[in-house]
């Protein structure tokens, strides 16, 4: 049945609700193509694959808490790096952004009743389930799954060094995976472009809308490129296409290259979606406009354009790049990012800061994403780079960029749950949820940067006992069991707010932007009301008209200069129509 | 329409200017190629959202001063439930099996996905199946 879809009316005269007469239960999920269930799917199935990493990480570190540990083999420790690796990267942290918290939010912070193209984001999510369950098949084969690294170096992937199905079914996943994301960027950027309500220009869209819009034109810059060298790697391993191995003339490099052009967008396709769930959440909770709204926009685009131009410094040891090119442009991502924290800071200061939950998480994404950042300048420079590659600095440095994303995530998943499922999460749980995961975090991967200084190389099963490896490596491990504990306590959040749930409301945190306007969880196609949007705080500005801002924080006695001096209500907006509300902006 | 096109044409304009130093001081051809083709994906779309932009009424979208009303009407067409995109996934998850334990596979994986897109297609004229 096709749906047509009218724009919703002017918020006072909200029509009775229209019903999907679509299926429930297994046949909704199976045929839906509303993008909330989609989001919804896309998010849960994320999780699960996050916590079967989670699951596999906690392997690692029982491994290592002891030096020369006979615990795991060889062999599956490598199964249990790489599939953590893989299931995080390409499944968990990607997906649960674009795919779930995106795909759920982007179209309700813009006004619109469902993604551009409805049956391909469907197919998205089924090709990401698929493919994520193909790698999963992988430790029922006979051979193991795949256990050659998340990045697959050639010649280590080709069918001499791994052969057996795990490696292949790996491959045919991410290829399954790229094109679910490719079609997801597709819907991403063109719902953006194409499905704004009136009023909505680019210049007011939510900053976590603009950032997926990069995302997306991000995700289309480097998916293909992943996606073809895989199939690349493929024909390698079982037509002998030599591509990718020096007996056939092939070149061993060309795999570094391809990958990390896509290894490194990748990076800020992970991070950029976060980044916007942060911005948010600080201005809520600091009950402030964005500070430096286009100053975020613009460091957002400058951050992805320059991640895909330092590929290689993830090769610097190769001794075939140019090192002066991507150590340069390596450093100068450090300016938009300081951009970004500065901005941050702006927005909380002299805000009324409230530490709810989802505000404590993106405080502690500021943490402990400074960590990461700082040290990847660090790595940005050839000469510590080369003694620090391959150590466990590295592995420190990437870990603590993650789980920065991770409380990102939870500050997203903290902040929206009301809106998606119409029940709030425990206050008391969520802060026992984030002060385990902020001290598990530091806890595990502090001792990491030391390690890797005192010469730890990654992804090795055994170590020997010397020097101070041990001590670290077991205070790295304790660790590891916070972040268990923290992951444990927020699914029971998540049971409890089932059982005996407390309502949500529309808008319980005060929140500013549009898809606050809507109920909790939002009607079929979205919007039944929606308000006038005269700034990026439609919300704000309908329930606040007393503090409303103008475009980007101009302040209220602008409003009320143009005006004759006196403050313009939102209720005589309304009866005269939002068009006496003059826009202040010169330009327009 | 214009801001959008001059998001696409900073891609354009970035990977140029890019692509030009990389290969005038490393004449390395693979990340040429790729800085060549990210900026034909930003300029090519962006010259012709451009192009359009010049021409075209402004959208309500594009209005800071449009009313809720200005975008009355039919927002667009959206598809209802469907099954197809599933059996499409299906299809091309057996297709990508076929890829790794031979060919026994393949024949289901087109099968279900021409058989899905014949759906989606019939779909789309007469109204959905479920």
């Amino acid at each position: 049945m096709t749906l047509l879809a009218d724009r919703p009316e002017v918020f006072e005269e909200a029509p009775e609700p229209e019903h999907e007469h679509g299926p429930s239960g297994f046949l909704k999920w199976i045929t839906s193509t509303d993008h909330k269930v989609i989001g919804k799917s896309y998010t849960i199935t994320a999780i699960v694959f996050f916590l079967l990493g989670g699951l596999m990480a906690m392997a690692i570190r029982a491994q290592l808490a002891n030096p020369d540990s006979t615990l795991l083999s060889q062999h599956t420790y490598n199964e249990m790096f790489t599939m953590h690796g893989s299931l995080m990267i390409y499944l968990f942290v990607g997906p649960v952004a674009f795919g779930g918290l995106a795909n759920y939010i982007v179209p309700l912070q813009i006004g619109a009743p469902d993604m551009a193209f409805p049956r391909l984001n469907a197919f998205s999510y089924w090709l990401y389930l698929g493919g994520g369950s193909l790698m999963m098949l992988g430790f029922l084969t006979t051979g193991s799954a795949a256990d050659f690294g998340w990045v697959a170096y050639a010649p280590l992937s080709n069918s001499i060094n791994t052969p057996g199905a795990g490696p292949d079914l790996w491959i045919v996943a991410l290829i399954l995976t790229g094109f679910s994301a490719i079609f997801t960027g597709v819907n991403l950027v063109s719902t953006i472009y194409y499905l704004r309500a009136p009023g909505m220009t680019m210049f007011r869209m939510p900053i976590f809308t603009w950032n997926m819009l990069v995302t997306g034109i991000l995700i289309l810059i480097a998916f293909p490129v992943f996606t073809s060298a895989l199939v690349l790697l493929w024909c390698d391993r079982h037509l002998g296409a030599h591509i990718f191995t020096v007996s056939g003339g092939g070149v061993p490099v060309l795999w570094q290259d391809l990958f990390w052009f896509f290894g490194h967008p990748e990076v800020y396709i992970l991070a950029l979606p976060f980044f916007g769930i942060v911005t948010d959440v600080i201005s809520v909770f600091s009950r402030k406009p964005i500070f430096g709204y286009r100053g975020m926009v613009f460091a957002t685009m400058s951050i992805a354009a320059l991640s895909t131009s330092v590929w290689a410094h993830h090769m610097f040891t190769t001794g075939v790049v140019l090192l002066p090119f991507f150590s340069l442009m390596s450093y100068l991502i450090a300016v938009p990012t300081g951009i970004k924290f500065f901005n941050w800071i702006g927005t909380m200061w002299r805000g009324s800061v409230k530490f709810d939950t989802p505000m404590l998480f993106a405080i502690g994404f500021l943490v402990t994403f400074l960590l990461g950042g700082v040290t990847g300048i660090l790595l940005a420079s050839p000469p510590i780079d080369f003694a620090t590659h391959d150590t466990y600095f590295v592995v420190a440095h990437f870990h603590s960029v993650v789980m920065a994303l991770l409380m990102g995530a939870f500050a997203g998943f903290f902040f929206w749950y009301p809106k998606i499922t119409g029940r709030m999460l425990r206050e008391g749980l969520g802060k026992w949820t984030f002060w385990l995961m902020l001290i598990g975090a530091n806890v595990t991967f502090l001792p990491q940067y030391l390690l890797g200084l005192q010469g730890m190389p990654r992804r090795v099963a055994e170590y020997a006992a010397t020097g101070d490896l041990v001590l670290l490596n077991r205070i790295s491990s304790v660790g590891s069991v916070f972040l268990f504990l923290s992951i444990f306590i927020f699914l029971i959040n998540v049971i409890v707010s089932w059982w005996q749930p407390i309502p949500a409301g529309d808008n319980p945190w005060d929140a500013s932007t549009l898809e606050w306007a809507t109920t909790s969880p939002p009607p079929h196609h979205n919007f039944l009301k929606i308000p006038p949007i005269r700034s990026e705080r439609p919300v704000w500005d309908y329930n606040h008209p007393e503090h409303r801002v103008l475009d980007h924080g101009k302040p209220r006695f602008a409003l009320g200069a143009a005006n004759g001096g006196d403050a313009a209500l939102l209720d005589d907006l309304e009866v005269a129509g939002p068009d006496t509300f003059e826009s202040q902006d010169p330009d327009r | 329409m214009k801001n959008e096109s001059y998001v696409l044409l900073f891609v354009g304009f970035f990977f140029g200017l890019v692509a030009v130093i990389y290969w005038l001081t490393s004449y390395d051809d693979a990340g040429s190629v790729m800085l060549v083709g990210t900026f034909l994906l930003g300029s090519v779309p962006g010259f012709y959202y451009l192009w359009w932009a010049r021409r075209m009424h402004p959208r309500a979208a594009d209005d800071p001063d449009a009313t809720v009303e200005d975008g009355a009407g039919v927002v667009g067409s959206f598809p209802g439930s469907s099954v197809w995109p599933f059996v499409l996934g299906l299809g091309a998850t057996f297709v990508g099996m076929a890829l790794v334990f031979g060919a026994w596979t393949l024949a289901l994986g087109l099968f279900l996905a021409v058989a899905a897109l014949v759906g989606v297609i019939y779909e789309s004229r007469r109204g959905g199946l479920v």
